[in-house]
């Protein structure tokens, strides 16, 4: 297999907190990968760094490097903006723009310079059919996306972030604010999205983890206790920590 | 602690494990008690205590049923429940197993006055496998579970004695019948040992999550 992202060495400091303690940890090509961890075990940061985002933090510092096929996203020969393209995030709470379903998906080829009506056109379809939200939405293509259901929501956001050809799709929570139905849909279309695109996904849902993903890290106090194959963490984790938390036993 | 009631639960159907298992080792025993004590109340129990066995295996799989429902058990909550679901239906055949054995000495009215065949040792061996089969499990004491596994050459080989012993006799005298059915007692435990290995193999499936083989 393929590495999509290689992590190695990384170290994270929010000013004088310790945040990330070296990590290491290999991201294949087409798989499904879950992060997990108790609140604060530097899961959503370490899926922050793989497209910068902690870029933006007052006081963040980063040592070790992330490479997305091979290249270092520090190292300087990358630009942010073409990282961004290249790895999509999706986030907790569905974030749709104060814009109708169209321009929402067409924002960001926009941005990235096309201008060809027919072209966008073709991008918006293509985007929300793979979505999976493009029989729901087609018809309301004009309407504000702030009128959609949070599921819908959600959706239409991964389409907006796959309307720019990402490689990489980065999901924090997808579906923390959704239905058990919004969430079922979303867990199929990660299922589907992963034979085009490499997947993180950090979740509280551990049977989530199970169902989508094909391998797991699970983290605490900032260190990757455990790396492995899902069914293999699941089953038997090799770490005593790992254990205790899956089983639901941590004190 | 968090889950304090799941590792109640999980300690209560440990339990029942355990209690079946006894239920068992004394339903093997009264039925082949009778054999050599030609008291036929002690088959009778072995008939009763079948249909404990059963329904205490019903509640078993509802208890492990439920909580896989409600608690979307992980790692090693889980291996310990699917075993104790495939391992309580071992415990349920023994059981029916063992009421076998009394019907057939009911109805047939068996008794040994020469234990010719050594059923007496083949009923020790295969009960001892059954207790120890369900302590590995319930204790999960991979050496204990290995014992097991191995003791099941002495009831194979005491088996292949016996069936000797069996065929020497039909050719000299006696009632074919008679031999058949104490043939059948001698499968039947041989049997019995079978299905306390299996509950001797899942205690490898709880303690390392591969498989027995």
């Amino acid at each position: 297999m393929e590495d999509k992202i290689t992590i190695e060495n990384l170290n994270l400091y929010y000013s004088d907190f310790h945040a990330l303690h070296d990590v290491n940890m290999h991201i294949q090509k087409n798989e499904i990968t879950a992060f997990i961890g108790p609140s604060g075990c530097g899961k959503s940061t370490l899926l922050r760094c793989l497209n910068r985002m902690n870029d933006l933090v007052e006081g963040c510092r980063i040592e070790g490097s992330v490479k997305l096929d091979g290249t270092d996203i520090y190292g300087g020969d990358l630009d942010v903006t073409v990282l961004r393209q290249r790895v999509g995030m999706v986030f907790q709470r569905p974030n749709p723009f104060p814009m109708s379903v169209y321009d929402n998906v067409a924002y960001g080829p926009k941005i990235h310079g096309v201008t060809d009506k027919q072209e966008l056109d073709e991008i918006v379809e293509t985007s929300l059919k793979q979505a999976a939200i493009w029989d729901d939405l087609k018809d309301r293509l004009n309407k504000s996306a702030l009128g959609l259901s949070g599921g819908q929501q959600q959706r239409l956001c991964i389409a907006r972030a796959l309307a720019v050809k990402p490689e990489v799709l980065l999901m924090d929570e997808p579906t923390s604010a959704l239905d058990p139905i919004s969430t079922s849909k979303i867990e199929e279309l990660a299922l589907q999205l992963k034979k085009d695109y490499t997947i993180v996904i950090v979740t509280h849902n551990m049977q989530q983890a199970v169902r989508i993903s094909d391998k797991t890290g699970f983290f605490l106090l900032g260190d990757l206790v455990e790396f492995g194959e899902t069914d293999q963490l699941f089953s038997m984790p090799k770490d005593e920590r790992t254990e205790r938390y899956i089983t639901g036993r941590f004190g | 602690m968090t889950r304090t009631r799941f590792d109640k639960e999980l300690d209560n159907l440990q339990k029942s494990m355990e209690d079946i298992g006894k239920l068992c080792k004394e339903a093997i025993l009264e039925a082949t008690d009778t054999l050599f004590t030609g008291d036929y109340h002690e088959a009778e129990d072995s008939v009763n205590l079948h249909r404990r066995i059963h329904k205490s295996e019903r509640e078993i799989e509802d208890s492990c049923l439920r909580l896989l429902m409600e608690q979307q058990p992980v790692a090693s909550d889980l291996r310990v429940i699917s075993s104790s679901l495939k391992a309580v239906y071992d415990l349920e055949r023994i059981g029916e197993i063992a009421a076998d054995i009394a019907e057939l000495v009911l109805n047939e009215h068996l008794s040994i006055a020469n234990d010719q065949l050594n059923l007496k040792s083949m009923v020790q061996t295969s009960t001892s496998m059954v207790d120890d089969a369900v302590t590995a499990l319930s204790t999960k004491n991979l050496d204990l579970a290995q014992a097991v596994i191995d003791r099941d050459d002495i009831v194979d080989d005491d088996f292949d004695d016996a069936k000797k012993v069996l065929i020497n006799n039909f050719s000299k005298d006696g009632n074919p019948e008679y031999l058949i059915n104490l043939m059948m007692v001698a499968k039947y435990l041989e049997k019995i040992g079978d299905h306390a290995v299996n509950v001797a193999k899942w205690t490898k499936f709880v303690t390392t999550g591969k498989a027995g083989r």
